[in-house]
């Protein structure tokens, strides 16, 4: 069985399906991309992965466990971490205690938690700004800020939404090179985003949804020449510029 | 570090002399209601300031804890210092099952759900009469004569109830806390059990409003259910009091109980009942000109300096 393994989710908001029947699995190390329209039910998926919502149907499997019956903070422990694409820093907090507040999950002593979220404050260039509270940050920072506290928490499965949306191109380069430090480091990653550049530049495979349902899957590669996903997704203008 | 450490202890060498150097027995009188008072904000002030679950009804806990030693003279005619064991106990047991039920809501739930829950009490202790002895209050004698032994056990409670906070909230719990305070859903995808950390919050909270209860009985001799689980002057006056020395700090609830009693005992033979007028316009200036409390706006101009000097320590290294 693979590292992690989505079977026939379905999620219903009373008649609206706003996940039909989605499957999919993720190998140890690789990072698996999920694009679509905006309301294609990319956060939807996610945020039935770790039980924000409850399923309407379907298994999730992580290292061969069952978890879409678990609690959220269950499924934290377990090892999957997860950022918000509406980014939820913890606002009165400073930046260094809003990743130590990730990182007391793997221990509850205060120095070994501080020196663990400087570390991942360093790793995710975060360092300067350790003192300030958290509701001061730029966007970028604040994006950066969500992967780090997911970081500390010490994550087999990452699971980043939009991390890049509302970036400048700099930032977008920043951002792109923490995610293949992550991965570097041998965590799986699961990731939603709207810069193609972003995700043609790191995912290994790509799966395109559309209205709750799949409609692609494939290597970067292949999806850019998929008709279907151009139709509904990239556009012509893209296909022709790429 | 070293400087907090002096500060403190002078701190509490003043309030250990100062009934020496004030022997007025009513001067003393009032530094025990602030004792009171300020055990009740700190209490009120774990839960509501640091958790963010905030309560309109911590009366409850002070009345459970008030009756538990009460109910003790009065039944079975033993010292009513038993209550500061068997009050503030008899105040987490009925915490207990409200914070299983609310915690797991959002929103005011937990809020309404203590407003109800310290009206419930007052009407239980006021119409069960045979057990409680209805409006009529209970009445014990007084133990010492002299106020300062009193003083001196109403100070260990409130250093007590410091104490226990500042510890929690320099640990682990203390960061959940907060977390939860300041987005629920970030705090549970951080692997924080919620649920069971607001009930972490709510034990302590409840116990030592208990004990500020059974201290209140054991030192007025007199309590009745509209005095001690009063809406406007127990429950609804502690949130007054924190938020007028500073929600979330840890001094803040004794300096909002400092200014909250000298200023009713200076208003109240002038002003009547009207002397809560001039505390509510108090407040009101306080909201609106320092939000965060004394305590809190007092932190900022302090974390100003200290954060200047950090960031001169992280470019040398």
């Amino acid at each position: 069985m693979s590292h992690f393994e989505v079977k026939n989710l379905v999620k219903k908001f009373g008649g609206l399906t706003a996940v039909n029947d989605v499957s999919f699995s993720i190998e140890k190390g690789k990072i698996f991309g999920l694009i679509g329209p905006n309301g294609s039910g990319k956060t939807t998926i996610f945020n039935c992965i770790n039980h924000y919502y409850p399923l309407s149907g379907g298994k999730i499997y992580f290292k061969e466990k069952r978890i879409d019956k678990l609690p959220t903070y269950e499924i934290c422990k377990l090892g999957i971490g997860r950022t918000f694409q509406i980014v939820k820093p913890l606002r009165r907090m400073t930046t260094l205690e809003n990743v130590m507040s990730g990182a007391f999950l793997k221990t509850s002593n205060i120095t070994e938690a501080k020196n663990k979220a400087l570390e991942v404050l360093d790793f995710c260039d975060l360092f300067r700004h350790r003192h300030f509270p958290a509701k001061g940050l730029t966007i970028a920072n604040k994006k950066r800020l969500e992967i780090a506290r997911a970081l500390a928490t010490e994550p087999e499965l990452l699971l980043l939404d939009e991390v890049a949306a509302g970036l400048n191109p700099k930032e977008t380069e920043t951002a792109m090179e923490i995610i293949q430090k992550i991965r570097s480091s041998g965590i799986t990653i699961l990731i939603v985003e709207h810069v193609m550049k972003v995700m043609m530049g790191i995912s290994d495979r790509i799966m395109v949804i559309n209205f709750g349902k799949e409609i692609a899957r494939g290597t970067p590669q292949e999806i850019v020449n998929n008709q279907e996903v151009i139709k509904a997704y990239l556009g012509e203008s893209y296909a022709q510029g790429k | 570090m070293l400087k907090k450490f002096w500060f403190l202890s002078i701190i509490i060498i003043i309030a250990i002399i100062l009934p020496f150097i004030v022997q007025s027995s009513y001067y003393q009188h009032i530094f025990i209601l602030i004792l009171i008072w300020g055990t009740l904000g700190v209490a009120w002030n774990l839960l509501g300031g640091y958790t963010g679950q905030v309560s309109f009804g911590h009366a409850a806990f002070f009345g459970l804890g008030a009756y538990g030693a009460g109910l003790l003279a009065f039944h079975l005619h033993i010292s009513p210092w038993w209550g500061m064991i068997v009050g503030p106990v008899a105040a987490v047991i009925i915490s207990i099952p409200i914070g299983l039920i609310c915690f797991r809501l959002r929103g005011p739930y937990f809020a309404l759900a203590m407003l109800a829950v310290g009206e419930i009490c007052r009407l239980i202790f006021t119409e069960w009469v045979p057990f409680t002895n209805g409006a009529m209050g209970i009445l014990t004698l007084t133990t010492f004569s002299s106020k300062l032994p009193y003083y001196y056990i109403g100070l260990a409670v409130l250093l007590l109830s410091i104490y226990t906070v500042y510890r929690l909230m320099a640990s682990r719990a203390g960061y959940y806390f907060v977390s939860i305070r300041e987005d629920q859903d970030t705090a549970e995808s951080l692997g924080i059990p919620t649920t069971k950390y607001k009930m972490y919050s709510l034990i302590p909270s409840a116990f030592f409003s208990g004990l500020a209860g059974a201290f209140y009985m054991n030192y007025m001799n007199y309590i009745e259910p509209s005095i001690v689980f009063s809406l406007p002057d127990v429950s609804i006056m502690i949130i007054m009091v924190v938020i007028l020395g500073g929600v979330a700090t840890l001094w803040g609830p004794l300096i909002g109980a400092i200014i909250y009693v000298v200023l009713s005992e200076l208003f109240r033979s002038s002003l009547g009942s009207a002397h809560l007028l001039v505390f509510g316009v108090i407040v009101c200036l306080v909201i609106m000109y320092m939000p965060n409390g004394v305590m809190g706006e007092a932190n900022k101009i302090k974390k100003l300096f200290r954060r200047k000097g950090a960031h001169i320590g992280s470019e040398m290294t």
